[in-house]
């Protein structure tokens, strides 16, 4: 399962009795940031900012997925100086993101003691058949997913957080709800199959039988679902979080509109009051221009489609 | 933005709950964090419970329990949901609490390390130290044996958990790390008020959310009392 470079993941208990890196304290951070909003920052400063405004974590990266797509070229790994000069401003957890199949970027991560690295499909992927085997890392990991079998694909490789992928750097939410309706929507038609059935659902999900069965068994992912690719508006928050998400990433929205902090703080609120529509006239009304959309239909490079 | 631009007394979402029947009403603080974990063990021990938004919210809880999360967020939506100042009444006025992690950070009176705006609600005479242990690298899970908690020791888990540098007169220490060693207080008590850095309500032992049901129980006791003062039948 494991490439001989990867280090193993160590879970036997330290001398004070002490055990790093298990399932369990890798799924419960993801636990604790529920409610919250990530958001992706590229500087020290921007990174203030978020924390400023109730951000729960940031993911530092060197362009933001809406200057990627402008520019693009090979999306990589960010400078670690980038990533320690994050890690110095803010007390909050601080991601940072690898190709996907890139297991010598997350080893750095790793190095470097982010808190949660994602296996992100908004980088240019490293590897077209493999992801990485998160299993062999003490570091938490987060994948994308669009579907439940590529998210319980992730989960049996060791992600400790799904995020539905949306499609990154558009400001337009309309993949990311096609992503979490689809994940939650087959999530709820499993909960009915019988044991039968369940069978015919790995085969066509493409994923383990174990998986599936507990996903049926409990009606969620056994990790916390996120979302992410294209939240552009507090509404766009709320309207994610209601439809099941848990969380929400945010990369471009912030800091590309009119108002970086009042839009950060305005999304913050809109996540943990996502079902009181009072509250959301108040954080939105006077906010500005949110960052410019782009119609999926125009897009050159689909994101969402990295990944398998 | 300020307390009051958000503070909803007459919520609209907090109106059409309708009002259980039976016992006190427990409360989750629900605005970010790991609030299903603490609602489901708190629904195992037979409690009705309340996730708490708005100021409404509160007013309808016997007891509060506040979650896992990040502190500097839940200390901002504390001040912009206008809950501090009813909270910070209620604690005073002796309403049971329970905090894990972020929790615990709330509720002691002085956070080091913290932001600097970073607000607390002062209902246990703690100094706290965020992220004690370091990066979640360094998140861990370890047995723990509390003082007062039968069944043996708990499974407990770390995760970029905060500790206790200082403990104010009339604070008792149920539980220490490293005994060892330092021996750093990780489980606290003060009247109605516990604290724990690590989550219980992750590895689903439900042993100290128990001590916070007796609590809301014996406070509510008078008013149960008048309750059931009612002729008896036979």
């Amino acid at each position: 399962m494991t490439t001989d470079t990867s280090p193993r993941s160590d879970s036997s208990p330290d001398a004070n009795g002490r055990t790093t890196g298990t399932l369990r304290v890798k799924r419960g951070l993801a636990e604790m940031l529920r409610g919250g909003v990530i958001m992706d920052v590229v500087n020290a400063h921007q990174a203030k900012v978020a924390e400023d405004a109730g951000a729960v974590a940031v993911m530092a990266l060197e362009r933001v997925p809406a200057d990627i797509r402008r520019d693009g070229g090979v999306a990589r790994m960010s400078d670690p100086a980038l990533v320690e000069a994050i890690q110095a401003v803010v007390t909050i957890p601080v991601m940072a993101k690898a190709r996907i199949g890139h297991f010598a970027e997350a080893q750095v991560l790793e190095a470097l003691r982010v808190d949660y690295v994602d296996e992100s499909e908004v980088l240019t992927p490293a590897d077209e058949e493999h992801h990485i085997d998160k299993w062999a890392f003490q570091v938490p990991f987060v994948c994308g997913a669009t579907n439940l079998g590529e998210a319980l694909r992730r989960i049996s490789e060791g992600a400790a957080m799904i995020r539905s992928k949306g499609e990154a750097g558009t400001g337009n939410v309309v993949e990311a709800v096609r992503h979490l309706r689809t994940i939650l929507g087959d999530i709820r038609a499993l909960g009915t199959a019988d044991a039968a059935e369940r069978y015919a659902w790995a085969k066509r999900l493409q994923a383990p039988i174990d998986l599936v069965d507990e996903v049926a068994r409990t009606g969620g992912l056994p990790v916390p679902l996120f979302c992410a690719g294209g939240i552009a508006t507090p509404s766009d928050a709320a309207l994610v979080m209601q439809l099941g998400a848990e969380a929400v990433f945010v990369g471009s929205g912030i800091f590309k509109s009119a108002d970086p902090p009042r839009f950060a703080r305005a999304i913050v609120e809109a996540t943990a009051h996502f079902r009181d529509p009072e509250i959301l006239v108040k954080v939105s009304r006077g906010l500005g221009d949110a960052m410019p959309g782009a119609e999926i239909s125009t897009l050159g490079t689909k994101l969402a489609d990295r990944g398998w | 933005m300020t307390a009051e631009d958000l503070a909803q007394p007459g919520s609209r979402r907090a109106a059409d709950r309708t009002a259980s029947p039976g016992g006190p009403e427990v409360g989750v603080l629900a605005l970010q964090g790991d609030v299903r974990e603490h609602v489901r063990v708190l629904e195992s021990l037979g409690c009705t419970v309340v996730e708490v938004r708005v100021p409404a919210d509160l007013e309808r809880v016997a007891g509060l329990v506040l979650p896992g999360g990040e502190s500097t967020t839940l200390s901002l939506l504390l001040g912009s949901a206008g809950l501090l100042e009813p909270l910070s009444e209620r604690l005073r006025a002796g309403m049971p609490a329970f905090g894990t992690c972020a929790g615990m950070i709330l509720l002691a009176s002085e956070v080091l390390d913290g932001r600097s705006d970073q607000r607390v609600l002062g209902a246990i005479d703690l100094g706290v130290r965020r992220n004690a242990f370091g990066r979640q690298l360094d998140s861990f899970e370890s047995d723990l044996v509390v003082a007062g908690i039968d069944g043996g020791p708990m499974h407990a888990a770390f995760i970029r958990a905060p500790v206790v540098e200082r403990v104010g007169p009339g604070v008792e220490v149920l539980a220490v790390l490293d005994v060892a060693r330092d021996r750093r207080p990780v489980v606290c008590r003060s009247g109605v008020v516990t604290v724990a850095a690590f989550h219980p309500e992750v590895t689903g032992d439900s042993r100290l959310h128990e001590v916070f049901v007796r609590d809301v129980a014996a406070a509510a006791a008078p008013a149960a009392a008048a309750a059931v003062a009612v002729p008896q039948r036979a």
